[in-house]
């Protein structure tokens, strides 16, 4: 196996902390709001509202969820168009108050079903990179296991892009690249490599600022997120939102 | 175990031997419609690329569609080309290939066109280079396309078709998303047009991203139009999906698009929807 296939292995792990985990821990006063209004309510993305250093922000995350039933009441995580408008109406909630947008996410992409695709998939994705990423407030978003390409785009289209040692971000997931370039998904460990789907390869590309490192135990993860995330939103609070505006472009025109 | 790794079903043996048979063809000779998969002599089919048999428009190169699209096209950007970032083996070779067949660098055509007295600028996404598939140079060249037009205060037109994000250049390809959305805004935010046609296929990260950003969005005729492929869908469904659910024709009628227009129509059309359609001043 190679290096990359053997952290997409732990990203994936039933062992990883959990959106959940994160935001009860960080966010002990979290308090959790629904809905897309426009018809749907996906429980794969939890959001809501919390302090931080007694400064109110704004908290999405995805869910895999635990049980069994859960787990398939959330797509095991992949988002449908209804969780992504979601996200959106919640970061505009929080763009017309000023408040700082923290996400996180595990995601092993957008839930690709018939009804996802009826509701429009592709169209909320796209409404989220328009929208959601030229919000004139801070965006962090923390990568904490998968980040499946336009899926996790979506939640990843702000100021700063962060990730677990324990945790990937790419295209595509390994099998579906090695199906598509190899005609065979068996190599999916030899298509993880070149990727280059790693935190230390995403930091070389300067598609990621910040590798957070990941412990076996679940609360020190968690603090080391906290920590991490109060350090990068102090540095960005001392922008004025165009200078926010101006930099998060530029983070992106360089590609 | 020899038995499980020999090519088992129909379809696999039935490629297998049309392939050797293609072999014997000259090449060029015979297309096969991508909609309803019907056989066809190379002379059979019009300028416009519509197949005789279902009407439906064939995939075309970005020249071919310039031909009858516009009066006037001036050329941006001819000399970007990808620097391989992922260093992937036999991609600039394979890429090379195909760019010299279809005269262009990489797999979108961008410019500044005129119909009639109506200037715009127009991107053309070419399904013959890695099947319009959004690499770091097509990204580029799209973002500056929005660039221009903003700073010359223009609309833009572009005709998207692409298998989605560009496996080659991995996770520099997904940041072509939000590199041409953020060019996009900017322009949307000047008040100015920006006009998408949807032609097959339009998927992937494509789909969720410029194609679907249009203020107006048009289609072609059966145009396949959706965001995970038909296989990932049935795959993850345990079950078949219906043959029409990515028709541009179904994607309308949820929502999603404003209008179908077939090839002829479409010049006429484009230069009445910007001048009707844009800032009224």
């Amino acid at each position: 196996m190679t290096k990359a296939m053997e952290i997409v292995k732990k990203a994936r792990s039933d062992d990883k902390i959990t959106g959940r985990e994160l935001i009860a821990q960080i966010f002990p006063d979290f308090i959790e709001l629904h809905g897309d209004r426009l018809g749907s309510d996906d429980p794969a993305i939890i959001g809501g509202l919390a302090t931080l250093n007694n400064k109110a922000v704004t908290v999405i995350s995805t869910d895999r969820g635990h049980s069994a039933q859960e787990r398939i009441a959330r797509h095991f995580g992949c988002p449908t168009p209804g969780g992504y408008r979601k996200s959106l109406r919640l970061a505009k909630q929080a763009a017309k108050f000023h408040r700082p947008i923290i996400i996180f996410v595990n995601t092993a992409g957008a839930y690709p079903g018939q009804e996802a695709e009826e509701q429009g998939q592709g169209a909320a994705i796209a409404q989220n990179l328009l929208q959601l990423g030229n919000l004139p407030v801070p965006i962090i978003t923390v990568i904490f296991g998968e980040g499946g390409s336009g899926g996790a785009l979506a939640l990843a289209c702000g100021d700063r892009v962060l990730m677990l040692t324990n945790s990937t971000y790419s295209v595509l997931s390994p099998e579906g690249f090695a199906s598509i370039m190899y005609r065979d998904s068996s190599k999916a460990a030899q298509a993880a490599e070149i990727m280059q789907i790693t935190p230390e390869s995403l930091k070389k590309y300067q598609v990621i600022e910040e590798i957070i490192p990941e412990s076996a135990n679940h609360n020190q993860t968690a603090e080391t997120v906290k920590t991490v995330i109060c350090q990068q939103l102090k540095e960005l609070a001392a922008l004025t939102p165009a200078e926010l505006l101006a930099k998060r472009k530029q983070r992106f025109r360089q590609y | 175990m020899k038995l499980y790794q020999q090519k088992n079903t129909l379809t696999e043996r039935r490629i297998k031997a049309d392939k050797a048979a293609d072999s014997k063809v000259p090449e060029g000779l015979w297309v096969r419609c991508p909609k309803c998969h019907q056989l066809l002599a190379k002379a059979q089919i019009d300028d416009y690329g519509n197949c005789p048999n279902c009407g439906a428009g064939m995939r075309i190169s970005a020249r071919q569609r310039l031909k009858w699209l516009v009066d006037d096209f001036a050329e941006f950007d001819q000399d970007l080309h990808t620097n391989n970032p992922l260093h992937f083996p036999n991609y600039v070779e394979k890429l090379e290939k195909m760019e010299k067949a279809a005269h262009l660098n990489d797999a979108v055509l961008t410019g500044r066109a005129q119909i009639g007295d109506v200037t715009f600028n127009l991107g053309i996404m070419d399904p013959t280079v890695i099947m319009g598939s959004l690499g770091t140079v097509t990204g580029e060249k799209i973002t500056r396309l929005f660039e221009d037009a903003s700073q010359n205060r223009l609309p833009v037109v572009l005709f998207t078709a692409s298998g989605g994000a560009r496996m080659q250049e991995g996770i520099l390809s997904l940041m072509q998303m939000q590199k041409i959305s953020n060019a996009i805004y900017e322009h949307s935010q000047l008040g100015l047009l920006y006009l998408t046609v949807l032609t097959d296929p339009t998927t992937g990260g494509v789909t969720a991203s410029f194609a679907m950003d249009g203020d107006i969005i048009l289609a072609e005729p059966h145009a396949m139009v959706g965001f995970a492929g038909r296989r990932v869908i049935e795959q993850t469904m345990h079950t078949k999906i219906p043959q029409d659910l990515q028709d541009a024709e179904t994607v309308l009628s949820h929502g999603f698009i404003d209008k179908i227009v077939e090839r002829k129509d479409e010049k006429a059309l484009l230069a009445k929807l910007i001048k009707v359609g844009g800032p009224n001043d």
